[in-house]
């Protein structure tokens, strides 16, 4: 998977990370793998609760007890995080990786002006006085479309709306130049107009800085325009890998094609939308064998053994025994 | 901020007049101020002269426009007791008492605060636990039971503090202080204790319910997931937030504080407006009952206000236009 231009920014391997809850062990993340490359765009799709919060957690070490990371590895240029130091953790925080939230009107402390949250950000990290932080700030807040920063600065969030506050808060994520950012839905709360303009922003800045970006979401049609790659995750397992287009257009896992399915496209106009049937099921009550058995129509007697994550196609991984291949054959 | 300004005046002269009223007709029903003031071996003439003195042969509805048009000017009448004014006898009793107050709102901030921190910040560790155990205590000993056992301990048995008085004061701004001399401190330490208690334990839950709440909010992760330090995350992130609410609550609370000092004051012998009251209250010293409400209904008034500024000046997201009342 190694591209042309040097070694992979992050490898996410077999990670895991369990909640010891008192209705028993959540396993939110259960070996997850993927890799991200400097300037690409990784889309990590799911249901809600699917584990893509936590599995973005885990790799800046911001899981909340009573969770852990128990397993795998998390290597940021080479670097394992999953054996890191927590102020090991806190150095790369914010600075080589960081991380956006899905709610732009609770990521922002309400009491503290812009200039304030921003500053910290860069002081942070690195020896720096007011006026060259104040003039980053002012930099990054140019760079993602804000109209005469100088004065937001002095703001306070509630002055902002919420596509504003977003643009903030990515603003923040950019300020020391990471290497990787972690967007964890964040234009799930915005209307459509402004997260079109938010996702063709991220994809040009990613671009250009040559940012690695993990985009979060529930929403294939996001990734569609955004992503190279696509890992999508059924029960905190990724159950199918790869180049967004190919997964999009010959989905090979059961799973994944119910989810486009549901979403409305232009290209399957006419033909009515199918809902997966069932629901989600309990992370504490996971099925044997394949966790999606219960909602797959392809289920057989086979599936209660659990399927291996294998190369059915040439950069093409799915975690199901009956996929769906003729199809992708017949394209 | 002017027309806010106006509109609190007003309601305040309304909320004045209303209580002097209640306050006039409620002294009237307990009882004649002439049975307890005139000795009983006086004579008839004697006795009418005093009543006559006094203003009570008028009746009520009369005592009370004769009052109000001396109100008007500021006179609240002359006490009963002393033959002073009213006013006077309150406003020379009233540093000690503020004193006395500010000093316990002092202890229960600086202790209760970083109490109640931990107390949030670590709820299932042994520290937390005793804090919150400690602070049922506070709200459920009463406050005279405490001030008695706290005299026992620290004044008869250890004999370290003086149990009565007020101790050596100093002029200040034209005020008699007693927090500049050792033997003031030793003094207001015990009554202010006493009186903090209570505060100090509606602190401690205030703050780590504060504490908790915001440390579960998607800011503080996202402070923590731009790198910041666990110190810089508590103390400027969420502490700021904390403190709105207990600035503003400690702040109305500061008006129940000076009430509540009568207890206080009454079992330390503290010489403050709220022993002035309690002797006043024994003799039916009209004047000086009336004065004395009016008073502290009028500080409740300023604090309220106050507090509303205050307010407006931590929260960002409050503007003082935007408050109706
Ligand atoms: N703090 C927590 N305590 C217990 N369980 C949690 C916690 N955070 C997340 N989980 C569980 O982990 C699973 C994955 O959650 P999450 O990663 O947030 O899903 P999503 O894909 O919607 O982002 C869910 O079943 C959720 O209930
Ligand atoms: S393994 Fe079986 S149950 Fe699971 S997705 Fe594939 S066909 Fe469906
Ligand atoms: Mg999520």
């Amino acid at each position: 998977m190694t591209a042309a231009n040097g070694a992979p920014t992050l490898v996410v391997d077999g990670l895991q990370t369990h909640f010891h809850t008192r209705a028993g062990l959540l396993k939110a993340v259960d070996g997850v793998s993927f890799t991200v490359e400097k300037g690409r765009i990784l889309g990590l799709v799911g249901e809600s609760g699917s584990g893509k919060s936590v599995t973005g957690f885990s790799i800046i070490g911001l899981v909340d007890p009573p969770g852990r990371v128990v397993g795998g590895r998390i290597l940021f240029n080479g670097e394992d995080l999953a054996q890191a130091s927590e102020s090991r953790l806190r150095d790369l925080r914010g600075n080589r990786i960081a991380m956006i939230f899905q709610d732009p009107m609770m990521t922002l402390n309400p009491v503290l002006r812009i200039d304030t949250q921003m500053v910290e950000a860069l002081q942070a990290h690195q020896k720096m006085d007011r006026a060259t932080a104040l003039a980053r700030a002012r930099d990054a807040l140019g760079q993602v479309g804000i109209p005469s920063p100088d004065e937001r600065l002095k703001s306070y969030p509630h002055q902002f709306s919420g596509g504003m506050r977003q643009r903030v808060a990515i603003a923040i994520a950019l300020l020391n130049r990471p290497d990787v950012i972690i967007a964890d839905e964040p234009t799930t709360a915005l209307d459509v107009t402004i997260q079109a303009q938010i996702l063709f922003e991220a994809q040009k800045l990613c671009r250009e800085v040559g940012t690695a970006l993990i985009w979060i979401t529930h929403d294939l049609s996001v990734v569609a325009g955004l992503a190279d790659e696509i890992c999508v995750m059924y029960a905190g397992k990724v159950v199918e890998q790869g180049a967004v287009d190919r997964v999009l257009d010959h989905p090979l896992h059961p799973y994944t094609r119910g989810l486009i399915g549901s979403v409305p496209s232009r290209n399957r106009r006419g033909q009515p939308l199918t809902q997966i049937p069932g629901m989600a099921p309990s992370p504490l009550a996971l099925p044997a064998g394949c966790s999606f058995r219960p909602r797959c129509p392809r289920a057989d007697e086979g599936c209660k053994v659990p399927p291996p994550m294998a190369e059915l196609a040439p950069g093409r991984y799915a975690r199901c025994i009956h996929p769906h291949l003729e199809e992708a054959a017949a394209a | 901020m002017t027309v806010f300004l106006i509109r609190r005046l007003m309601q305040a002269v309304v909320v004045l007049f209303v209580m002097s009223l209640i306050v006039f007709i409620g002294v009237y029903a307990i009882g004649n101020p002439i049975d307890i003031l005139i000795s009983p071996e006086a004579d008839q003439i004697e006795r009418e002269r005093a009543i006559e003195a006094l203003g009570l042969h008028l009746p009520m509805w009369e005592q009370y426009l004769v009052f109000l048009q001396r109100a008007v000017t500021g006179d609240l009448g002359r006490s009963f007791a002393f033959s002073t004014p009213a006013l006077e006898l309150i406003v020379e009793r009233m540093p000690a008492t503020l004193e006395l107050a500010i000093a316990a709102m002092g202890i229960s901030i600086l202790v209760g605060i970083p109490l109640g921190m931990w107390a949030g910040f670590r709820p299932e560790s042994l520290a937390g636990r005793a804090i919150m155990a400690g602070s049922i205590l506070g709200f459920s000993l009463p406050t005279f039971w405490v001030g008695l056992m706290l005299i026992m301990v620290f004044a008869v048995h250890l004999g370290w503090l003086p149990s009565t008085g007020r101790g050596e004061t100093v002029e200040f701004l034209g005020l008699q202080v007693s927090i500049f001399t050792l033997d003031g401190w030793s003094h207001l330490l015990l009554p202010a204790f006493n009186l903090a208690l209570f505060k100090m334990a509606l602190v401690i839950r205030l703050t780590r319910a504060g504490m908790r709440e915001n440390l579960l909010m998607d800011y503080v992760k996202f402070a923590r997931a731009k790198g910041l330090s666990t110190g810089r995350v508590i103390f400027v992130h969420v502490m700021k937030n904390i403190m709105i609410p207990v600035v503003t609550i400690l702040g109305l609370e500061l008006g129940s504080v000076i009430a509540f000092a009568v207890v206080t004051e009454t079992i330390f012998a503290w010489p403050g407006m709220g022993k002035l009251i309690i002797d006043s209250i024994n003799q039916l010293d009209r004047p000086v009952i009336v004065a004395y409400l009016l008073i502290t209904v009028s500080m409740f008034i300023i604090i309220n206000l106050v507090v509303d500024i205050l307010y407006s000046v931590l929260d960002p997201r409050v503007r003082l236009k935007e408050m109706k009342s």
